[in-house]
């Protein structure tokens, strides 16, 4: 169990979260917000209609011309996809601090397999998380006495399933693949994770991590008001928009091309329903591949497009997401070899399993 | 003074370890700055989310990037 440190042995005694103190909401801050929401709005239902206005009537292009269609494409998109993007990583921002990994541990501590695995998926959406973090937060999951089961599915869900994936996969491919993706990707994060648990494996993980079980943990809480969590939403859009806006653009500029020139019905025979053998292709090619959501989600829609079918496009993505090379390297630190294979072999069942199941049903 | 900046080197961790110096320097304190980037290290202090800051063996911040000005704090003087 984890115990609580108070900054012991703080010189001046001062609680660390005394010197940012806590911050209430103003009503002048709450009417700012509201307004900022409302001209958002407004901008973006004006955004398909300037954009043909922009294409077709100022620079006088053709509807329906290769040059016209791939421009409409990406004067829409793009400014589309930024402000969903800017909007829910504003909201996530703040809804994460709520979450932080100290209580996600200490909650997922007392918890047994399934429902804990159940409890693990769904965090794994709201807790802040990012390649470098997985180790730690695996010791602390280790050293918190969290099953390895539900460690897993905590580990699978968080990098996969996570909002700008959803949003982004909403704003260019609509709310039935979205939803599709963010349920799918759960189940695999419970049902992996559950089935890893039951193989019992802890003896695959590193003996020094093992030791640590008797160790504590260090845990700095931070009391926070309205507006610090307000301030934490605007940090997250500033660290995550500024960091992959360049790949959503870039993703969208290809989708762009795809748009306008490639032909329709493209990519069907390689990537088609009646290939059975380009989902296990789709699933092998994208575990050395390494993309965060924002830069494989356009490529996905233009793959889709073209024909490509809805289970063989997803499974690919999932593979690219959760399955990354860099992330094994760095899980081998603490993981033996064979719990690694493990991990793989599981979730890229999982995925292949989705990517035919979709490819049946739609 | 002896601080720490304990993370495995990404941008999260790079920016701790910019602001800390920020803050010494700021301070005009003594102090010399390391960083502790092997895994197992880290664990062993009771760290579990990284970036971390320690300055003299206390645990100042765990798990986020904290404000210059909290750091000029815990710096003291």
């Amino acid at each position: 169990m984890e115990t609580l440190k108070s900054c012991a042995g703080d010189g001046d005694g001062l609680p660390v979260s005394s010197v940012a103190g806590k911050k209430k909401i103003t009503v002048q801050q709450l009417g700012f917000g509201l307004l900022v929401l409302a001209v958002w709005y407004i901008v973006y239902k004006q955004l398909l209609p300037f954009s043909h206005f922009f294409s077709y009537t100022l620079l006088g292009l053709d509807r329906g011309s290769h040059l016209g269609e791939a421009i409409q494409f990406f004067v829409y998109d793009s400014p589309k996809v930024m402000m969903l993007l800017t909007l829910i990583v504003f909201i996530v921002g703040m809804i994460r601090s709520f979450f932080t990994q100290e209580r996600t541990r200490k909650f997922l501590a007392g918890k047994r397999e399934t429902g804990g695995n159940v409890m693990a998926a769904l965090l794994g959406i709201v807790t802040p998380f990012c390649s470098c973090s997985a180790v730690p937060l695996f010791l602390g999951f280790v050293q918190a006495g969290v099953p390895l089961g539900v460690t897993f599915s905590f580990l699978i869900a968080a990098p996969m399933v996570n909002e700008i994936a959803v949003v982004l996969l909403y704003g260019l491919l609509g709310w039935k693949v979205a939803a599709i993706y963010l349920t799918t990707g759960l189940l695999i994060a419970m049902v992996a994770g559950w089935f890893i648990g039951r193989l019992k494996l802890e003896h695959l993980i590193e003996d020094w991590v093992q030791e640590l079980r008797a160790g504590e943990a260090v845990v700095i809480e931070e009391d926070l008001g309205w507006s610090d969590r307000i301030d934490h939403g605007k940090e997250a859009v500033r660290d995550i928009v500024g960091k992959v806006w360049i790949y959503v653009l870039a993703g969208i500029g290809v989708g762009a091309l795809i748009h306008g020139y490639v032909p329709e019905a493209f990519m069907a025979s390689v990537m088609g329903k009646d290939a059975w053998w380009s989902v296990p292709v789709a699933v092998v090619v994208g575990i050395p591949m390494y993309s965060n959501a924002a830069g494989i989600v356009p490529v996905v829609e233009a793959l889709l497009g073209k024909g490509a079918a809805l289970g063989t496009v997803l499974a690919f993505m999932m593979s690219v997401i959760a399955l990354s090379l860099p992330e094994m390297v760095i899980l081998r630190k603490v993981l033996k070899p064979g719990l690694i294979a493990v991990f793989i072999a599981v979730v890229g069942c999982g995925i292949l399993f989705t990517g035919f199941l979709f490819n049946l049903i739609i | 003074m002896e601080i720490k900046i304990c993370g495995p080197g990404c941008a999260s961790c790079e920016k701790t370890h910019k602001i800390v110096e920020a803050a010494v320097a700021a301070k005009g304190v003594e102090a010399t700055i390391s960083k502790v980037t092997d895994f197992q290290e880290i664990a062993q202090l009771g760290i579990f989310s990284t970036p971390a800051v320690v300055i003299d063996g206390n645990v100042k911040s765990v798990g986020n990037i904290p404000k210059q000005a909290e750091v000029e704090g815990w710096l003291g003087m």
